[in-house]
């Protein structure tokens, strides 16, 4: 196993010789984005004309089908096939693994009369058209026999338990020091159900040849996906070839396999010929999985100087029945505020909706919605500024287990946050502020999220021409992955970014996790640069022992990469040069990576420090952003511009979530309230204003060999806990139950008399 | 959706023709509204009638006021010169409503038309006495809508028209102009177009199958300001919690009612020399109060007033 002390050399990465690292190079796929011909895994090109599959869904919550008519929906023009649990193909039984080491079990669809959500498949149709699809899946009759289901999160959470194998973390005597608090804070914060709602919906093309199975889908993991796919078709994984070249988000939705990659698959071996399906806008809401809500408790304790001396935060969350996921929406502040005795747990309620799964930043993006609003109101109880409270409680090594931090700038990210923000502009005292018919309030909160590195490999060619060509089993799902890695790869091999191609999103290729907890730059990162190593190494031998080579018989220690030659001082040959004499057909490698065993030693996050301004119609209780800024710590950018937009685009989330973004479910039916996105609203354009975010120089060192970090989901890590703070600033209304629509900020209003 | 066959009209009475005699016929104009309820199966028509490219899509000047084509997109209308001359509430009404690319296609008849928002509508899973007579209505003790009716509801619904165009038009006292299938013309006022719900609520309006609206009539504006004001989540690209269209002493209020609410009692008190507070409460004193709209209530009322005072500071237009 690696150590962190391997990654302390210099590399060509970190020495940066080319500029590449850091640089705000566009879109390496931008322009097939932007001229609609990137192929999303609708639209791939299959070896013949496919047929169009569509999902008849449940309408009820819970129970069982206990009849089902599937003659008009055969009858109906151009249809090719009607399958229900009474004639769906035999598929392996859900949660198995013939394969061991599969990622992801079996994942069978329409495999009984049993109705566990509202939303689930209950019948597919492959016709000629789409249109002719859905209109035969409307035919399908179906008769229910209910059965009462557990859907109301509120009115469950006495049912709620410890999640399977958790323990609360209780350090010190929390409930003493609590008591003995001469200041306290004690409030429970409410998030709803948030979903995904990704541009492009789950959508897989499939086709056959003899035993073998290519699928074209949407997903953010290209071994999860080729393994459900192997199990639940109880075929070997060798057999299923996954592509997922473009993605139009996944944002954790689709870490998972769904129904359409099992039945695209089916329907085309049934019908011996290219099938594709996609989920509608209204299927995805309770066909995918969502943000559970979370109800969080916090006690803070704090001397009258405000330093904690109690800290508590408790989350009671909900997942399907048969789906167990917790969103560990209290575990970031076990690494954030010093306090010496602490509580911090979570409760599970299991319930019959559709599955609680990941959602960008899980844990972090509800959880910090609730700590980051109780400091604000300590702060406000101490009389201190609330940048003010979060640094004297800024902790010398982790709060919870006492590891050294790997490196910690969230001081420093506040602190030049509310210098760039004009932070002293803000009244201490809430409602001072108007401008017309606006009341104005600023707000701010800390962000934090954890760090992570996963095994990963990567394979890397140079042809004959000097094209260097890296192909891995990795996503894009609109991060920018295709960037970050051919400027890894540029770098690495000192050759312009031209003369990088980047393949990807394939089950063939060298695997790597895909995209996800935000690891996914600094992992698949790390194994490109790792097998760009290797190709150096490779191409050195390869010019030092070739007599026709400038470099014949130097020192391999001396040989430098760079403006795509390869050199030992003044003797180069292009890289080109060398490949096509000496190996004509090519050269390829792979490298890896691994996470270090002594990783774990060190506390290792990203922070950062959100700022909002809001105005609030002292009429009608509407909020509006004025400005946001956030500074980060998210060790080396790879690229400014791809960071700065999954920053903001993060920052932006949080806006949601503190203004818009909520699903409700109908306690009568279990379903959600909001099916499209005339419902569920997340911002617009003119939604945000004034919006900026700005990076410290960083390094981390005990992160990986090239220093990174994860920036796809520190954004929304508090950001919507910073619009809140705005709100109350603004107010003086104290609102802890998000999102803070219109309704909600007003009934605030009148019971202050405003 | 259903299979439907399709035709471009040639003429307005040839459309209303073939409208009248099919009972599963349409007309189609941008198609913003029908064709997604037709994909969503709650539109089931078994024929289209495509009257978006009759030539009544134009502006002219009559007895002082305007004539707008029933066939105009929503985009053209608000940026026609003297419409945004000689109402600007209209014109703020209407560049508040859906988006961008909606506003291109969305026409003035359909908007007029569209159909409710009401969740339950939307959900074919769900009863709704208006997408399927006599099934029940889900949104009574559903989960709270902000688009709730707050005036004229029934028991048999509680839902709210959500046009934005359509409060303006109903504060400028604007009329349709229609061809019936005996191919007569009328004109009706915009405010008596719409139907409160009673035990029909899938009766929207007072129109014949068949009849077309060919256009809206414009009377002069009124002496006074003219101010629209919408309450919604996001700032744009949102159906309104509620709106409130202001000119002169007329308010006519939006997302209250089945229909586009001509506040007359607030014009009543406004006329006798109330205070915008004042008259507003004489409205809303009125409304059929629940455990569900009371804060959508006080809303309205602040919204009226607010509305009214701004009214006040601008000049007629
Ligand atoms: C996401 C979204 C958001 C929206 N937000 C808003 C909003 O905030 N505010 C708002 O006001 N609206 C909003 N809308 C609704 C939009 O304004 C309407 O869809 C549009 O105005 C309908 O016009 P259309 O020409 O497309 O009508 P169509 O969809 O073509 O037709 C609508 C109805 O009118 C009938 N019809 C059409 N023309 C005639 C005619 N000449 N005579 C008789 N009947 C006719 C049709 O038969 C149909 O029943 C939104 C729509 C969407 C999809
Ligand atoms: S309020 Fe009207 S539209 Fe909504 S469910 Fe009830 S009947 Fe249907």
């Amino acid at each position: 196993m690696s150590s962190v002390k391997d990654w302390a050399a210099p590399n060509p990465i970190t020495e940066n010789r080319g500029g590449l690292i850091g640089k705000g190079v566009d879109r390496y796929e931008g322009r097939l984005k932007v001229t609609g011909s990137a192929p999303y895994a609708y639209e791939v090109d299959a070896p013949s004309r496919p047929a169009i599959g569509y999902m008849a869904t449940a309408a009820i919550a819970k129970g069982r089908i206990a009849r089902i008519d599937t003659k008009a929906a055969e009858a109906s023009p151009g249809v090719l096939l009607v399958w229900s649990h009474l004639n769906a193909p035999a598929q392996a039984p859900r949660g198995t693994r013939a394969n061991p080491r599969s990622q992801r079990p079996s994942n069978p669809v329409l495999a009984s009369d049993r109705i566990e959500n509202f939303g689930q498949t209950v019948a597919f149709v492959v016709a000629d058209t789409f249109e002719n699809a859905r209109a035969a899946a409307n035919l399908v009759e179906i008769e229910y026999a209910a059965e009462p289901g557990v859907v109301d999160f509120v009115a469950s959470l006495d049912q709620a338990d410890q999640p399977p194998g958790e323990e609360d973390v209780h350090i010190g005597d929390f409930p003493a020091a609590y008591a003995a608090a001469p200041v306290s804070v004690d409030e429970t914060y409410e998030s709803p159900i948030q979903n995904h709602v990704q541009m492009e919906p789950c959508a897989t093309t499939a086709w056959w040849d003899g035993d073998k199975v290519t699928v074209h889908t949407s997903i953010q993991m290209v071994k999860g996906g080729q393994h459900a796919l192997a199990e639940t078709l109880a075929i070997p994984s060798a057999d299923v070839h996954l592509l997922t070249r473009y993605i139009g988000g996944g944002f954790g939705g689709k870490g998972q396999a769904y129904d359409d990659l099992i039945l695209a698959a089916l329907g085309a071996r049934a019908l011996g010929r290219p099938v594709k399906l996609a989920y509608t806008r209204q299927q995805m809401f309770h066909g995918t999985i969502h943000r559970p809500a979370v109800s969080m408790r916090v006690r803070l304790g704090a001397q009258p100087d405000g330093r904690l001396t109690a800290f508590a935060v408790e989350a009671t969350t909900h997942c399907a029945r048969n789906a167990i996921f917790t969103e560990h929406a209290a575990n970031f502040s076990r690494n954030l505020y010093a306090a010496p005795n602490r509580l911090t747990g979570h409760r599970l309620v299991k319930m019959d909706l559709p599955g609680a799964g990941p959602m960008r930043a899980p844990g972090e993006a509800p959880g910090m919605l609730s700590l980051e609003c109780a400091m604000d109101e300590l702060a406000e109880k101490l009389g201190l500024d609330p940048i003010e409270l979060r640094i004297r409680n800024e902790p010398e090594v982790d709060p919870e287990t006492g590891k050294p931090f790997s490196v910690r700038q969230l001081v420093r990210c506040m602190r030049e946050g509310a210098a760039h923000f004009g932070w002293e502009r803000r009244k201490a005292q809430p409602r001072q502020v108007r401008d017309g018919r606006w009341l104005v309030g600023m707000g701010m909160a800390a962000a934090i999220r954890g760090n992570f590195l996963l095994p990963a490999k990567a394979g890397v060619r140079i042809d004959a021409d000097g094209i260097i060509t890296l192909r891995q089993g990795m996503t894009d799902i609109g991060t920018g992955t295709y960037t970050i890695l051919a400027q890894i790869a540029a770098e690495t091999m000192g050759v312009p970014m031209e003369q990088v191609k980047v393949e990807m999103g394939d089950s063939d290729f060298p695997p790597a996790p895909g995209s996800g907890g935000q690891f996914g730059a600094a992992t698949a990162g790390s194994a490109a640069y790792d097998a760009g190593m290797n190709l150096r190494k490779a191409l050195t031998e390869l010019a030092v022992g070739d007599p026709n080579s400038p470099l014949y018989g130097g020192p391999a220690e001396y040989v430098t990469f760079e403006n795509g030659n390869i050199a030992i001082e003044n003797r180069s040959e292009t890289l080109a040069a060398l490949v096509a004499r000496a190996a004509p057909e090519g050269v390829y490698v792979e490298g890896s990576i691994s996470p270090a065993a002594d990783a774990r030693d060190y506390s290792q996050h990203t922070y950062g420090a959100h700022f909002a301004e809001v105005g609030v119609d002292v009429v009608t209780g509407e909020v509006r952003m004025r400005k946001m800024f956030g500074v980060f710590a998210a060790g080396r950018i790879l690229n400014a511009k791809t960071a700065k937009s999954q920053i903001t685009g993060g920052m932006i989330w949080g806006v949601g979530t503190a203004l818009t973004e909520s699903n409700v479910v109908d306690p009568r039916y279990g379903s959600f309230i909001n099916q499209d996105m005339a419902g569920y609203l997340v911002p617009a354009h003119a939604d945000i204003v004034d919006l900026d975010a700005v990076f410290l120089d960083e390094a981390d060192d005990k992160a990986n060999p090239m220093g990174i970090k994860g920036v796809g989901e520190l954004g929304i890590c508090g950001a919507g806990a910073a619009v809140a703070n705005a709100i109350y600033n603004a107010t003086g209304v104290r609102l802890r139950d998000y999102p803070m629509t219109p309704e909600k900020v007003l009934a605030g209003m009148l019971a202050v008399g405003l | 959706m259903r299979p439907f066959t399709y035709e471009r009209a040639a003429d307005a009475l040839s459309a209303v023709k073939a409208v009248a005699e099919n009972p599963g016929a349409k007309f189609l104009a941008g198609g913003t509204n029908l064709l997604d309820l037709m994909k969503l199966d709650i539109e089931r028509p078994t024929h289209l009638v495509d009257v978006g490219r009759l030539p009544f899509a134009g502006v002219e000047e009559v007895n002082g006021g305007l004539r707008v084509g029933g066939a105009m997109v929503n985009s053209k209308l608000a940026a026609h010169p003297r419409v945004r001359e000689l109402y600007p509430v209209l014109v703020r009404a209407l560049v508040s409503g859906a988006s961008g690319q909606l506003r291109n296609k969305a026409t003035t008849a359909g908007n007029l038309l569209q159909r409710t928002r009401c969740a339950y509508f939307y959900d074919t899973t769900k009863p709704c006495n208006k997408r399927q007579p006599g099934s029940g209505c889900s949104a009574l003790e559903g989960v709270h809508g902000s688009h709730d009716a707050i005036f004229g509801a029934s028991k048999a619904c509680i839902a709210s028209h959500p046009s934005d165009m359509a409060v303006a038009l109903t504060v400028l006292g604007a009329s349709v102009e229609t061809l019936t299938p005996s191919g007569a013309s009328r004109t009706l006022a915009v405010q008596d177009l719409h139907r409160l719900p009673g035990d029909t609520p899938q009766v929207e309006t007072d129109l014949a199958p068949g009849e077309l609206i060919t256009a809206v009539l414009l009377p002069p504006p009124p002496e006074g300001g003219q101010v629209y004001r919408k309450v919604r989540g996001r700032a744009s690209y949102a159906h309104g919690i509620a709106s409130v269209a202001v000119a002169g002493g007329r308010v006519a209020l939006g997302a209250v009612a089945h229909k586009p609410w001509r506040a007359a009692h607030i014009e009543d008190a406004l006329a006798a020399g109330a205070s915008a507070v004042e008259a507003a409460e004489a409205e809303l004193s009125k409304a059929d109060r629940s455990d569900r709209n009371a804060l959508k209530i006080a809303l309205v009322g602040r919204l009226a007033a607010a509305a009214i005072e701004e009214s006040k500071t601008r000049r007629t237009a």
